[in-house]
């Protein structure tokens, strides 16, 4: 191999590295904001004791899982502008990620509801709250520390989904490293700094989220 | 939208042997890919548990710098720094290279966890009836590691289908490739790619029942 590592023109373009995991970083905090809450009303959807509501839930949980997220990022860029549906890049992105993880976290709540014992729901009936204070002062609560684990690994991997923005030009972290690749020819450098950029970045989150964790545990 | 159905089928006739071609792809990369990652994967999720501490540190490194890039950059990555390091891959060699590297992380992690789980005890009980390490793993580890990886591992098969797709941006012709192709010559984007995502949906559909199967059957009855 007579191929001499030199970084130095990858460090000249590093800010811009720096400014594509900036839009990554927003994206996915964009899209977790938005998938959570699909993913919330989807789950309660799938625990409840109406039938179409359940298959419905089901339906969209089945499709967002089954289908490569790629395939639904084109297909939202470039084929529902033939429904009259126009979005801007990153728009068009965010839904598609957000419409995308909210099928992943339905399921990580709704196995959380099931996780949080029927006495306490019962107890809180005992003493007269209504369905929905049942839901949102007893159950939620507890169902947010159980998921946090199952949470944090969604989270990680919707960040590390965003890479595929690339595919229709947002200029994130992959794309940046894309562009840089093509200027420069510094193949090896820019994608070992680039890849590291994203382990540490998904090591960060996997740490504070583990914070998050320890510092909410029920103690026992 | 300005076009029929009957136009889409018409097209949909015209273009059958680039999206067959395409769908064989698709199958044989992610096949591909999902065999070498998996014999890979036993090998890490061994070393992880069982390795050396040196051994286990570097797998664990491997393992944790895999999954924490995104299966793009490992496509890319694989595509462009294998051809400067002078290894001539085809786009399709250098794409099923990353993603099995990216199945055999997965199954790792999997293989592991399943080896773990299980009590101490019996290997205990195995070398106190006298049994090597090779045995041990053969007759006791593996039946029960198996039955646990297997659902899990059924699941990591239609990830890999998805991650196939990603082929597309080096220039595989896989399925979402053909596709395009169709489409910048039809323009017909909204049913052509509701036909390719279509198609991946069945196959990942009937890829995730068929794990759901195979779990019920090997359930260990309680």
């Amino acid at each position: 191999m007579d191929y001499v590592l030199n970084f130095s023109v990858v460090w000249r373009s590093f800010d811009h590295l720096l400014g594509g995991l900036g839009l990554s970083l927003l994206l996915a905090l964009g899209s977790i904001l938005i998938g959570m809450a699909i993913g919330l009303v989807v789950s309660f959807a799938l625990i409840s004791p109406v039938a179409i509501a359940r298959n419905l839930a089901g339906a969209y949980v089945t499709v967002t899982r089954n289908t490569p997220l790629l395939v639904l990022v084109l297909f939202t860029y470039f084929a529902l502008p033939d429904l009259g549906v126009r979005l801007g890049d990153i728009e068009s992105f965010v839904a598609t990620l957000a419409i995308y993880s909210g099928g992943y976290l339905a399921e990580v709540f709704r196995a959380g509801m099931l996780s949080v014992p029927k006495g306490l729901s019962e107890a809180g009936q005992a003493i007269g709250l209504t369905r929905m204070q049942i839901r949102f002062s007893i159950i939620m609560p507890i169902m947010f520390r159980n998921v946090l684990p199952a949470l944090g690994s969604t989270v990680i991997s919707l960040f590390k989904d965003t890479s595929l923005a690339a595919a229709i030009a947002v200029p994130e972290l992959t794309y940046q490293a894309r562009k840089i690749n093509v200027e420069s020819f510094r193949v090896v450098e820019t994608w070992i700094i680039a890849s590291l950029l994203y382990v540490c970045t998904c090591a960060v989150l996997a740490m504070l989220f583990r914070r998050v964790e320890r510092h909410l545990a029920i103690p026992r | 939208m300005d076009f029929t159905l009957g136009q889409f089928l018409h097209e949909l006739w015209i273009a059958r042997a680039p999206i067959v071609q395409g769908l064989g792809v698709t199958i044989v990369a992610a096949a591909l890919a999902i065999v070498t990652g998996s014999i890979l994967g036993v090998g890490v999720g061994l070393a992880l548990t069982y390795g050396a501490k040196p051994l286990r540190w570097m797998t664990r490194a491997y393992t944790d710098f895999i999954r924490g890039t995104p299966v793009l950059v490992l496509v890319l990555a694989s595509y462009y720094i294998l051809g400067a390091a002078g290894v001539q891959l085809s786009p399709f060699q250098a794409g099923v290279l990353a993603l099995a590297v990216f199945c055999s992380s997965h199954v790792g992690e999997i293989v592991r966890g399943a080896l773990q789980a299980i009590p101490v005890g019996q290997i205990e009980a195995a070398k106190a009836i006298g049994l090597t390490f090779s045995q041990t793993f053969l007759y006791i580890l593996l039946p029960q590691a198996i039955r646990q990886v297997l659902p899990t591992w059924v699941n990591t098969a239609a990830e890999m289908v998805k991650a196939s797709t990603l082929l597309s941006i080096i220039g595989v012709g896989d399925l979402l490739l053909a596709s395009q192709e169709v489409i910048s010559r039809t323009f017909m984007s909204l049913p052509f790619y509701f036909f390719a995502g279509f198609l991946y949906f069945t196959a990942n559909f009937a890829i995730e029942h068929f794990g759901r199967y195979v779990e019920r059957k090997t359930k260990i009855p309680s």
